[in-house]
């Protein structure tokens, strides 16, 4: 391989490129890249930027020294050709390679209505530039935020809203906050720190009209629920889209549920048959996670992103490809709690607190699939957590019996709750997406204003 | 300098924490807030700081640049 080009200058092609060097690629390496910053971190930007405690400015991402790339940053890629082997950028450059990393990410859902979507005072949060500007809004003191989706972004910017003193709505139309991740029941805890921080809390609720004055300042929201809201500040918290519209026409598996690749990060083209020379890493990736019996799964996780684009940048230079198989895991901070998370709680059927104790929020709950152990979720327990990565591994008898001296004196498991695919207004950031790579059917998106059951008839 | 606390590794340890409080701290009682761009004149404490983390979850900029 003489020339790499990446797709995606964010986190995963960041890491890929430093794997490609490392692992001893001397040729000619280039990073294309929408946005005209070179690599940053996301997760602060939900967090402490949003809070006004970090510049957005100030999250770049460290990076290897000596890289040698060539970066073309602030001009995104509309397509990609296999047969002459190049990368076409918007403003009409053809960037040949030998070999392709794609890792152009995802993006906020938008509003479904435009009009409403472009008022003044309506906002989405993925990048650095989003970040600054709801960061200006949520300082000027609007007289109340809506929140719109309940899942973890939508549930930390909620929360800088508390810690700012701002009044806040959450809008969710699952059962409960997080309820689309880690299912209904692990949500009611979640609704309990909405509450008792002071989040007015909407569950089983959307948000059916954003309303602007003469000015087209947004001022008020309709809600599912009959009341009209009077805000200044709405921010649309619906999960992500994934950035794959460039490569339509590629011949490519890839559709709005993501670019299907192998376990060795390869791409498959539409007829299924893996490609040798384009590569998939990070949120825009789908592939069969040899611990979860093939089942195709993206996971939009900062971890992930990591090591599936080393394990990527790995397979375009060795001669025996590795597979990525690790167990997702995440992290979230929010209402002063640490919420972490290891293996996939999106497939769970049940749901029991292993350790520590919930009204003292700080304990670790096992999710169970069939009687095996599918994840954990640690609250303020951190230190918990590795041990029952060794039991997902294992898969171990769920629930499992750790005779922890912080344990409750009876497993007592629940069901997990985990809801319908759309039921939530947040989509799970982890979450199985559904059969092979020439399937035809890509489900619908579910409109986020329809409430989850018809109003009566009147 | 550049900082970066890989928090999917991070347990809460809090090592970093007392090598340099100017760069880490806590929010709330086990999640890591850390400054991405400290001054170059904290090198040292980020250094004793990476140095100190028993899950090796703190990388660095290598180099001066901003």
């Amino acid at each position: 391989m003489r020339s790499a080009v990446i797709v995606g200058a964010s986190l995963a092609g960041l890491r890929a490129a430093e794997t490609l060097r490392a692992e001893g690629f001397t040729g000619e390496l280039t990073l294309i890249g929408d946005e005209p910053y070179e690599p940053y971190d996301r997760p602060p930007l939900s967090k402490q930027v949003l809070a006004g405690r970090a510049s957005p400015a100030h999250t770049a991402l460290v990076m290897a020294e000596d890289l040698r790339a060539r970066w073309l940053l602030g001009e995104p890629a509309t397509g990609l050709d296999l047969r002459t082997r190049q990368v076409r950028l918007s403003g009409g450059r053809e960037i040949g390679f030998d070999r392709v990393l794609i890792a152009t990410g995802t993006r906020a859902r938008p509003w479904p209505d435009p009009a409403e979507a472009a008022l003044d005072g309506v906002f989405t949060l993925r990048g650095r530039d989003d970040a600054a500007s709801l960061q200006a809004a949520l300082a000027a003191g609007p007289s109340r935020v809506l929140v719109i989706g309940g899942g973890f972004t939508g549930s930390e910017i909620a929360s800088v809203c508390r810690e700012m003193g701002l009044a806040v709505t959450v809008a969710e139309r699952g059962p409960a906050p997080l309820a689309g991740a880690l299912g209904a029941a692990a949500g009611s805890v979640a609704a309990r720190l909405h509450r008792e921080h002071g989040v007015d809390l909407r569950v089983n609720t959307t948000v059916m009209a954003l309303e602007g004055d003469a000015d087209g300042r947004l001022h008020a929201a309709h809600l599912s629920d009959g009341d009209v809201l009077p805000v200044e500040v709405a921010v649309v918290a619906l999960g992500a889209v994934r950035n794959t519209e460039w490569l339509a026409g590629s011949g490519l598996a890839a559709d709005p549920r993501g670019v299907v690749c192998d376990a060795a990060c390869r791409a498959f083209d539409a007829d299924a048959i893996v490609t040798s020379d384009v590569f998939v890493a990070g949120d825009v990736a789908r592939w069969p996670h040899p611990h979860y019996d093939g089942l195709l799964l993206a996971v939009e996780h900062w971890d992930n992103a990591v090591r599936q684009a080393s394990t990527a940048a790995h397979n375009m230079v060795a001669d025996r490809p590795r597979p990525h198989r690790g167990l997702p895991a995440f992290w979230s901070y929010q209402f002063g709690v640490s919420i972490k998370s290891v293996g996939l709680p999106t497939i769970a059927d049940e749901v029991v607190v292993t350790q520590g104790s919930v009204a003292e929020r700080r304990f670790v709950a096992c999710f169970g699939r069939q009687g095996r152990c599918v994840a954990a979720v640690a609250v303020d327990a951190p230190r918990a957590l590795p041990a029952y990565a060794d039991l997902i591994e294992a898969a171990a008898p769920f629930p499992p019996d750790l005779r922890a001296a912080d344990g409750p004196r009876a497993l007592l498991p629940v069901p997990a709750g985990l809801a319908v695919d759309g039921q939530s207004t947040h989509s799970p950031t982890a979450a199985v997406t559904g059969p092979g790579p020439t399937a035809r059917e890509v489900p619908r998106e579910r409109d986020p204003r329809s409430p989850l059951t018809a109003p009566p008839l009147e | 300098m550049r900082v970066l606390v890989d928090l999917n590794r991070c347990l809460s340890y809090g090592q970093c924490v007392f090598a340099a409080p100017a760069v880490f701290r806590f929010h709330g009682a086990e999640s890591l807030e850390y400054d991405y761009a400290p001054a170059d004149a904290m090198r040292e404490q980020v250094r004793e700081a990476a140095a100190a983390c028993p899950v090796q979850a703190i990388s660095y900029s290598p180099d001066d640049r901003a």
